[in-house]
């Protein structure tokens, strides 16, 4: 193994670490079960940025992922509620549901580029939002309310995973569960970004028409690229469905799908690893200013324009490990 | 349904003049302003508290929105935009300041004005009744208004100097520079006039509809959705966009009344159905 790699594995240890043993330790030594919830939403939120972040890869702007989380949210709500499925399962089914979605909406939206991209999504959400209001089966702006917590995983009568509902702190479970997809999909992501896929992706970052006339296909990449997008957001809305046990039209708006794209730029778009770094940093600034009151949202928005004038490539542009990428 | 024609046509007018400032902005600096809502908002405020707290006349606080808007228009331009695109690696980063930028309009519109609706005495009184026709002469006064500001911006645009360099750096922006367009300067004024319009425009709808701090992304979403029918960077497409948008809002409203509240559902989806045959829209540049 070559130095280089024997760092990264010694990176990815600490990190595993940190999250799987240290942080629910500080968490118990301090009795701040509080924290578990927001670093659970901390993992969900940067999963679906994760999918944001690929679509900039492929150079497309993004403002959609909020409609794909509220779907996912809700076809895992109506799968359990009024299907009886496990939870477990629908968490594929809802993240495959986004992604088939997507690859109906994808393959004409994905023909238009730049800010007309962005608009559309931007409408897509809303128009999903809308769609959950005015439909029959999503109850309407009442929403979906009392979904039970996720039940045992197990064979012959021996449970792998206990039932959330037997659990003195399902929290902690959540706090488990979206940590290791959290791993799960930025080990992936990373592997992808860079396989041959991942290359080929930036090549449409950079120039479609060059990419395409070499031969790239680049229909069937972008369709990929953003059915991957949609699955994870999608399975990101489901897993909050099943922490907050309710989901409404408004769960995610279009205020979130723009916040998933702030993740990202905060993180930095050349970076695998900056919309895990975005979420955290966006999430607990703005819990941390709380304490200011009304004043919460002008600190906020001042420091972000105040963050953009100093470093417009994002966090990790600072980081002298980070290779560039670009 | 001549009254719901007449009515889309007014809504069309007060549409069209938010969409030209976004696509102004668009065309000149390739920025997809999100604030816009904001700064409509806040033009509206400054009208409110003009015209209904201190007791100016209606033009003076119309007046007063549109100045207001233009100096921060031109501030935010030279001190947050410019900076920001010559320092990022990839244009799309602007994005992140608009949005905070938003949020931050946001914030001050709450701080400032507080979270209630808030309405203006009638500028004008009684209505105009003709037959079947009924229409307030204040909504008369306010659609001729805001047609005349369309008519004098297209003229700004087509025979002034400003307005031929504005539309040379939309064109093509090297070869702008090239000819000796100040595009620094110009990018400025540009901005300032696509805040000018915004503003205008709250102050404009203030003596309608009031206005309320919330309003800012719901407004912001429907001038992307008229820039997006139109094309993004064309000011005939933001003029088509916001009249199309005007007409399918009241007809829809009319129409669609007895399914519920599916007029802009209705309307996105065509919107998504049209943009896969038409990417660039009615009267936009391929790929902008």
């Amino acid at each position: 193994m070559s130095q280089l790699q024997n760092l990264r594995l010694a990176r990815a240890s600490v990190f595993l670490l940190i999250v799987f043993v240290i942080v629910p330790w500080a968490i118990a030594a301090g009795g701040r079960n509080d924290l578990y919830y927001t670093l659970t939403s901390v993992a969900l939120l940067s999963i679906a940025s994760a999918g944001v972040w690929l679509t900039f890869y492929i150079g497309r702007i993004n403002i959609g992922q909020g409609a794909y989380a509220l779907m996912g949210g809700y076809v895992s709500a109506i799968l359990v509620v009024q299907y009886g499925v496990s939870f477990w399962l629908t968490l594929p089914l809802a993240g495959l549901f986004c992604a088939a979605i997507s690859v109906l909406i994808g393959l004409p939206i994905l023909r238009l580029r730049g800010v007309y991209f962005a608009m559309v999504t931007l409408v897509l959400t809303e128009v999903t939002r809308l769609s959950a209001l005015a439909l029959p089966i999503t109850n309407g702006a009442k929403g979906m309310v009392s979904i039970p917590l996720p039940g045992p995983i197990g064979f012959g009568g021996f449970d792998l995973v206990p039932g959330f509902a037997t659990l003195k702190t399902p929290n902690m479970a959540f706090y488990y569960l979206s940590m290791l997809l959290m791993c799960l999909c930025f080990a992936a992501m990373y592997r992808l970004v860079h396989s041959r896929i991942g290359r080929l992706c930036q090549s449409l970052q950079q120039n479609e028409e060059l990419a395409s006339s070499i031969g790239v296909n680049i229909t069937l990449l972008r369709i990929i690229a953003y059915a991957i997008s949609s699955f994870l957001g999608g399975l990101s809305g489901a897993i909050f469905v099943g922490i907050a046990q309710s989901i409404y039209p408004s769960s995610f708006t279009v205020n979130d799908s723009v916040n998933f794209m702030l993740n990202c730029f905060l993180g930095g778009l050349g970076y695998v690893f900056g919309p895990i770094l975005g979420t955290f940093v966006l999430y607990f600034g703005w819990d941390l200013l709380f304490q200011a009151g009304p004043y919460q949202l002008l600190i906020f928005s001042s420091l972000l324009i105040l963050f953009m004038l100093v470093l417009p490539n994002g966090l990790l542009s600072l980081n002298p490990f980070a290779r560039r990428k670009a | 349904m001549t009254q719901v024609l007449i009515n889309g046509f007014y809504l069309g007018a007060q549409y069209a003049l938010v969409a030209l400032g976004l696509t102004l902005i668009f065309a000149l600096m390739n920025v997809l302003n999100f604030a816009h809502g904001q700064m409509y908002v806040l033009g509206g405020f400054i009208t409110y508290a003009v015209y209904a707290q201190a007791g100016l006349p209606f033009v003076v606080a119309l007046i007063a929105s549109g100045l207001t808007l233009g100096v921060i228009g031109a501030l935010i331009e030279k001190f947050l935009f410019r900076p920001v695109i010559r320092r990022s690696v990839r244009d799309e980063s602007t994005m992140l300041l608009a949005a905070a930028i938003a949020f931050f309009f946001d914030a001050v519109i709450l701080l400032v004005f507080g979270e209630k609706q808030r309405g203006v005495p009638k500028i004008l009184n009684g209505v105009f009744v003709s037959g079947p026709l009924i229409m307030p002469y204040d909504r008369i006064l306010v659609g001729v208004l805001a047609i005349a500001l369309i008519a004098g911006f297209m003229l700004f645009m087509q025979y002034s100097k400003p307005g031929r360099a504005m539309r040379a750096l939309a064109q093509d922006r090297m070869a702008a520079q090239l000819m000796g367009v100040n595009v620094d300067r110009y990018s400025m004024i540009g901005f300032a006039l696509g805040a000018m319009l915004a503003g205008l425009t709250g102050g404009l709808l203030v003596a309608i509809t009031g206005v309320n701090s919330g309003i800012g992304g719901a407004v912001s979403i429907k001038a992307f959705t008229m820039v997006m029918i139109g094309g993004a960077g064309v000011v005939g497409g933001a003029i088509a966009g916001g009249f199309i948008l005007g007409m399918l809002e009241s007809v829809g409203l009319t129409v669609l009344r007895s399914y519920g509240d599916v007029t802009y559902l209705v309307i996105f989806a065509a919107l998504m159905v049209f943009l896969s045959i038409r990417p660039h829209g009615l009267m936009g540049k391929p790929w902008g």
